[in-house]
């Protein structure tokens, strides 16, 4: 690894034009004498042109620049679970004693702490002279209460195993094997390992994904479901609720670890989830949330650069975990704010603007960010998965945009955020109308083994009701409700039930804020009982008043907050209480039918 | 190098000056510009080369001449001295002073650049602030830290708005009050007028720091304005820690001279020709508000951002609202019904509100209460378009309950005076007799104990 030393001919915001004979397209560089990192993306002779992550004030023409010989690359080793990191994995927690409340330039802080012992504990089926293949599992390190570090062989090593290090106490500096390489070189192994994150780690085969990705959240896992190793988009306005939808998923999803990605977002969002998670309780394992969440944190007031480059470092993370074997959600918010960094950066080399100001090669960029999301198995057999949900957020929430049209050609579920329904504080505010899932068919293979036979039919008959009150809704505008049967008002009850009883769900609410699998179907199958038993009578010529009147009804509607997951049972019991009020008016309006005939 | 000067000047367009044979002057830095008449004007570098520099003239080159130009390089970015002695005072948008009073002196200089706040280094706002007004206090609640903007458009209070929550604004259990940073951006004489004398009359004026760039004062010193005055918001709140509440307006008039200067320098233009890092830039100013862990002051933003034809899908509106934390958006048809102020609470959101409020803070029911008021009043906005459509006779009682209630809340809880000063209890006790019209089963979002406590019904 060579430094080579040029100097800097012009600057002109984050991007400068500098003289370096030999340096290479992507190498990260030095810069001045401030020592800002960048990164080189494009050659034209023998100048050079470069992106700087750090503010460029007070840079001369005619001060230093120097080549690092190497990609920008994370450390990929234990420590990284309940960090929050910077665009370019700085470690801001180091950064703040190093720079104090506002961050400083040119500051250099490896990522993982040096200085932590970590109690490893090599793999009994790593002999000594074994050869080993890119990936391969050498030994363990428990980084948090809940995650067990699994040390792998860097990707793009293979080799006889030499040494390798007793079990023990060991920094992540310190040594813990050596190989033999093929070209007879040696290369010693440690705890960590660097990889560029603009390059998909290696695996040995794609699978399908197959089990949903469980996350509490009824609109999403009952309607909308999304499976491990899934992509999918949030798009909405601002206001809609697109922030509460990706940190209730970093709260309850049944994912191993959740990697979240604030790119160019709000600086108090990312507080938020570093001041509430650490006491929050992951509710799988009892353990605390953070010891399997980390943060990347490029906020809206840092360099747009090193927001193009957050969304690498998150999804190069993502597949690190996953190659031990982990299911992981890496959630990117938002992916409009990386695209505006490749169309600022564009527009500064003076590249021709396609739509709306963006640079041609968008929507390739986006599918191959996408792209690496998946359920794979890995170079070590391990299968592990990286689920990606990115947000999105629409200039004017107008879904036609760029950014929304390319990101909903690639993804697999679209969770379409509506401004109506959150002007309606109708939360989460996802429109059942736009949105759509290609998984409900996988997804359903599972709910029918673990929860009810009956759900793909229960799930559509709701989904029916909803579109039915669409329809009536507008006949109402027209002409007023009285122009609609007994039958037709019962519709438009039944769907109310839905959707305040099933879709509605307030992140706010202790008891609301997560819904078992199970809790989740006995109130989408407790609302409709109402609405099919209540049908009947009505067929029979009770009022609608009649059945609206009935106490019960309220109670159903606070079902969800009233009654825990653990309380399912009780959902049964009230369930029931219906089955039989419903029975005592139909057999009262049969005694009464029987009276004044 | 400071004392030497540049007679090299090759171009001047608009706001732009290009200088040849520059010495290696560093990107931002200050330079002081004299002309054939030796007045002097300020610009900063926005890009440099070996060979040329191209400078941003904050008074523009109007009347320049190639020939008779000199160029001076400060070797310095835009800086500010601050001391305590700025309350009181009025400058402008470079942090000159407007008021015939002598320049700020000083040791201590801040960059008016800033740098980004370590996330690590936040800590999450949570102190309500009351404002005395229903739709905010209530409905939409401001706190310690927030960035909070209101979506106004032409004709429309947002400046009366704005002179009351500076007036008002204040802890429930504090005295404290707020000192106030504002910052006006290409606002009328007349505006900057009114905001002086509401200071004045208030009594306030003592606590308040003006930056004041007029309509016709140049429009590229705009871009400078926020940060100097934010500059010195963070000054106030984290080195003599004190509450700053900042003001910015009108967020439009910045924008748009953002927009003159992108498209002199021949940057890209992304939606309606402004530049595609309009929300970087935003961003830039907005995020410098917060808390701080281990610092006592803080800074709460206030910006007025006036729609252009009323549209709140127009660029800057739109770029805000993606940063702010919320917004109180002010409606034309509240406004002609002659409610003041016209807070519309449909679009209005307040994003921090939710840690800020309940037990401890306001009281226990306040959540639930303003969550019940949005959903009736959604419903009964419903009701109102039905009842133009097919006549309000032709609706059942239980409809005709929601127009009344929309009416109620428009008038009343809405609807309040210029220097009426609601406590947040009086708020709420309000909103219950709003929520009284209803019987309790049609109050789904409330629990049963706050049915139990406060519904009218029963007392």
């Amino acid at each position: 690894m060579s430094e080579k030393q040029g100097i800097i001919r012009e600057i002109n915001g984050p991007i400068l034009t500098i003289r370096l004979p030999g340096i290479r397209n992507g190498e990260q560089v030095k810069i001045g004498e401030l020592g800002l990192f960048g990164e080189v993306i494009a050659l034209k002779g023998e100048t050079a042109l470069v992106q700087s992550y750090e503010s460029t004030e007070g840079v001369r023409p005619g001060e230093p620049v120097i080549g690092l010989g190497r990609p920008l690359s994370v450390e990929l080793g234990p420590g990284l679970l309940g960090s929050i990191f910077d665009g370019v994995q700085r470690p801001l927690d180091k950064v703040l004693l190093a720079s104090g409340d506002h961050i400083g330039r040119g500051i250099h802080l490896p990522a993982l702490d040096r200085e932590r012992l970590w109690h490893f504990v090599p793999e009994p089926a790593s002999e000594i002279g074994s050869t080993l293949s890119p990936g391969q599992l050498i030994g363990r390190v428990q980084e948090s209460a809940i995650i067990q570090h699994r040390i792998l062989v860097p990707p793009d090593l293979s080799g006889e195993l030499l040494e390798l290090a007793p079990e023990g106490d060991y920094r992540l500096d310190d040594p813990i094997g050596q190989l033999k390489l093929s070209d007879g070189r040696s290369r010693k192994l440690k705890l960590y390992h660097n990889w560029p994150v603009r390059t998909p780690r290696p695996y040995r085969r794609r699978d399908h994904g197959l089990s949903p990705l469980i996350t509490g959240q009824r609109i999403l896992d009952t309607f909308f479901p999304l499976l491990k190793g899934g992509k999918s988009a949030v798009p909405g306005p601002f206001g809609a609720g697109k922030t509460v939808v990706q940190q209730q998923i970093a709260r309850w999803s049944n994912a191993d670890i959740v990697i979240y990605v604030g790119c160019g977002e709000r600086g108090n969002e990312l507080v938020d989830v570093l001041e509430t998670f650490p006491q929050l309780q992951d509710p799988y394992s009892g353990h605390r949330l953070m010891e399997r969440t980390l943060l990347v944190a490029n906020t809206s007031n840092m360099p747009v650069v090193a927001r193009e480059a957050s969304i690498y470092v998150g999804i190069t993370m993502a597949e690190y975990y996953r190659d031990q074997g982990y299911d992981v959600v890496l959630l990117a918010d938002s992916t409009s704010r990386w695209a505006e960094a490749l169309r600022e950066v564009s527009g500064r080399l003076g590249q021709m603007p396609v739509e709306d100001g963006y640079p041609a090669y968008l929507a390739s960029r986006l599918a191959a960010f996408y792209e690496r999301a998946g359920r794979v198995e890995a170079q070590n057999g391990a299968t592990g998965s990286v689920t990606l949900i990115g947000a999105v957020s629409p200039p004017g929430g107008d879904f036609s945009e760029p950014v929304t049209a390319h990101t909903k050609e690639i993804i697999q579920t679209f969770w379409a955020l509506s401004k109506e329904l959150a002007d309606a504080r109708h939360y989460p505010a996802i429109d059942w109308v736009g949105s759509f899932s290609e998984h409900v068919a996988t997804a359903a293979q599972w709910w029918h083994r673990e929860i009810s036979p009956d759900w793909q039919r229960r799930r559509g008959q709701a989904l029916g009701l909803l579109a039915r009150d669409a329809e009536l809704a507008r006949i109402v505008n027209l002409v007023g409700p009285e122009a609609l049967s007994s039958a037709q008002r019962w519709e438009l009850e039944g769907a109310a039930l839905i959707k305040e009883g099933v879709l509605q769900q307030s992140a706010l609410d202790p008891v609301d804020t997560f819904a078992s699998p199970e809790k989740q179907f006995l109130l989408l199958e407790m609302m409709l009982t109402i609405y099919d038993r209540g049908a009947e009578l009505i067929e029979l010529g009770i009022s609608v008043q009649e059945l609206t009147d009935l106490p019960l009804m309220a109670r159903a509607r606070r079902a969800k907050q009233t009654y825990s997951s653990e309380q399912c049972d009780q959902i049964r019991t009230l369930m029931e209480e219906f089955r039989q009020a419903f029975a005592k008016i139909r057999l009262e309006y049969a005694k009464f039918k029987e009276h004044t005939q | 190098m400071s004392a030497r000067e540049y007679r090299t000047v090759s171009s001047a367009q608009g706001s732009l000056l290009v200088v040849r044979q520059a010495p290696a002057v560093a990107f931002g830095d200050q330079v002081l510009i004299r002309d054939h008449r030796n007045q002097l004007r300020h610009g900063q570098v926005i890009r440099c080369s070996e060979a040329e520099a191209l400078i941003q003239v904050f008074e523009g080159t109007g009347d320049l001449d190639l020939e008779n130009t000199w160029v001076r390089f400060l070797d310095q970015p835009l800086e500010i001295n601050l001391a305590p002695e700025i309350l009181g005072r009025i400058f402008n948008g470079l942090g000159k002073p407007k008021d015939n009073r002598p320049p700020i002196l000083s040791n201590v200089r801040r960059n008016v650049n800033g740098s980004a706040i370590n996330p690590a280094a936040r800590t999450y706002p949570r102190e309500f602030i009351q404002t005395g007004i229903s739709s905010i206090d209530g409905l939409n609640s401001l706190v310690r830290g927030q960035k909070l903007p209101i979506f106004s458009a032409s004709g429309l209070p947002h400046n009366r708005l704005a002179a009351q929550i500076v007036r008002q604004a204040r802890l429930v259990d504090e005295e404290s009050s707020f000192s106030v940073v504002f910052a006006a951006m290409g606002v009328s004489y007349a505006d900057a007028r009114f905001f002086q004398e509401e200071f004045a009359d208030s009594g306030v004026l003592g606590n308040v720091v003006m930056y004041i760039n007029l309509a016709d004062d140049p429009p590229v010193e705009r871009l400078a304005l926020p940060r100097v005055a934010l500059t010195a918001a963070e000054y106030l709140a984290f080195d003599l820690d004190r509450h700053v509440l900042v003001v910015l307006t009108d967020m439009t008039n910045y924008a748009e001279a953002l927009r003159e200067v992108a498209t002199a320098k021949g940057d890209v233009p992304s939606r309606k020709g402004y530049p595609g890092y309009l929300y970087s830039d935003l961003a830039e100013l907005y995020e410098r508000s917060g808390r701080i862990k281990d610092r006592h002051g803080s800074v709460t933003l206030v910006p007025v951002v006036t729609m252009p034809s009323d549209d709140i899908t127009h660029p800057i509106p739109d770029l805000t609202g993606y940063i702010t934390e919320g917004q109180i958006v002010l409606s034309r048809e509240l406004h002609n019904q002659g409610v003041y102020p016209p807070v519309f609470i449909s679009p209005s959101l307040s994003r921090l509100m939710k840690d800020g409020i309940g037990k401890g803070d306001t009281r226990e029911d306040h959540p639930r209460v303003a969550n019940q008021l949005y959903a009736l009043y959604a419903k009964a906005l419903e009701t109102r378009n039905l009842a133009a459509i097919i006549g309000a006779e032709e609706l059942s009682e239980r409809d005709r309950r929601y127009l009344r209630f929309a009416e109620a809340f428009d008038s009343q809880f809405i609807g309040q005076g210029e220097d009426e000063d609601r406590s947040i209890i009086e708020t709420l006790n309000l909103a219950w007799e709003l929520l009284s019209m209803f019987p309790k089963d049609m109050l789904t979002r409330v629990s049963e104990t706050d049915l139990a406590r406060y519904h009218r019904s029963d007392k």
